[in-house]
């Protein structure tokens, strides 16, 4: 049996500026109080709680901050297929963002891996705009 | 909320406002012994229902046991397809799924011998005529789509009879 309830949410300006920037290919974060980019982006500063506005791009590979192998299911990223949730911090970003790694095996993950986007064909300001990650090639 | 200061490469471009966010429950049913009689009789065009040793009451769908005395419901009982509405509910608003044109009607039918109402839709009447103690019969689909689901059964329709006194139906409903 399936159960499916069509949900649909507002984004709010910030958010709706990070999926937009998804769907363009590109990936942006918000600038706070500290300087510090915070990607993926918030509406208020966790610092002064004052409301942030300055948008940045930041860079299409980063590193594994830490990571959990998982034998995957439907629904999930690489549709059923074993992958790594790991956090990754961009390049140019100093928070780090929960997604997927693809790769064979938990062998082959580890703290400080650089990775890099790999983005979907059709995108349409979704997070599953961003496939996966995948380990950079030629870093070591 | 400021203005957004944008990076040049999302100046211009439509923004997102809004995301598809659905909850999706995929998963498989064990209806157990009871259900599984209930249910491979509506595919066989066949309401089975169970009565309970104690209190004599007669289940429908049966649970194999009797929610008032606790005990197994071992005996089966073929049960009629006509019945009585004992309430009702027009339905005004259309939702995702729904499938029906509204307004339609969904009402708890009260088999004949049975003892506990059963939901399910009641068609080929206008909705402003259905009444609590209305007579209803079963209309099942064709018998080559007839499955294991209540759906076998497509709605109840009125048979005709003259209404039931609806005091008759108390503790029923």
């Amino acid at each position: 049996m399936v159960i499916e309830y069509p949900f649909s949410r507002t984004t709010g300006p910030v958010i709706g500026a990070f999926l937009t920037g998804l769907r363009e290919g590109v990936v942006v974060g918000i600038k706070g109080s500290d300087g510090r980019v915070l990607m993926p982006p918030t509406e208020y500063d966790p610092v002064t709680s004052e409301s942030l506005n300055e948008m940045v791009e930041v860079g299409q590979t980063g590193q594994v901050t830490t990571w959990s192998w998982t034998e995957g299911r439907r629904y999930q990223p690489l549709d059923g297929r074993p992958f790594a949730w790991a956090l990754i911090k961009l390049d140019g970003a100093d928070t780090a963002m929960l997604h997927a790694v693809d790769v064979a095996s938990p062998d082959q993950m580890s703290i400080g891996m650089r990775v890099r986007i790999r983005w979907r064909a059709e995108r349409e300001g979704h997070i599953r705009d961003i496939e996966c990650f995948e380990p950079e090639v030629g870093a070591s | 909320m400021s203005d957004l200061l944008l990076p040049p490469s999302l100046e211009g471009v439509e923004m997102v406002r809004s995301v598809r966010t659905p909850a999706h429950l995929d998963y498989s049913y064990t209806p157990g012994r009871a259900m599984s009689r209930f249910l491979t009789g509506l595919a066989e065009k066949k309401i089975r229902g169970q009565r309970c040793p104690s209190c004599g009451k007669v289940y429908v769908p049966p649970r194999g046991a009797c929610p008032t005395d606790g005990v197994p419901t071992e005996e089966e009982v073929e049960l009629p397809h006509t019945g009585t509405i004992t309430t009702f509910c027009i339905v005004n608003v259309s939702f995702y799924g729904q499938g029906m044109e509204i307004p339609y009607v969904s009402a708890l039918v009260l088999l004949d011998d049975s003892d506990i109402p059963l939901m399910h839709l009641v068609q080929e009447v206008p909705y402003d005529q259905v009444r609590t103690g209305m007579r209803v019969e079963a209309v099942w689909v064709s018998d080559d789509e007839l499955k294991p689901t209540l759906e076998s059964i497509k709605w109840f329709r009125p048979n005709g009879e003259p209404d039931r006194d609806a005091s008759t139906m108390r503790g029923n409903a």
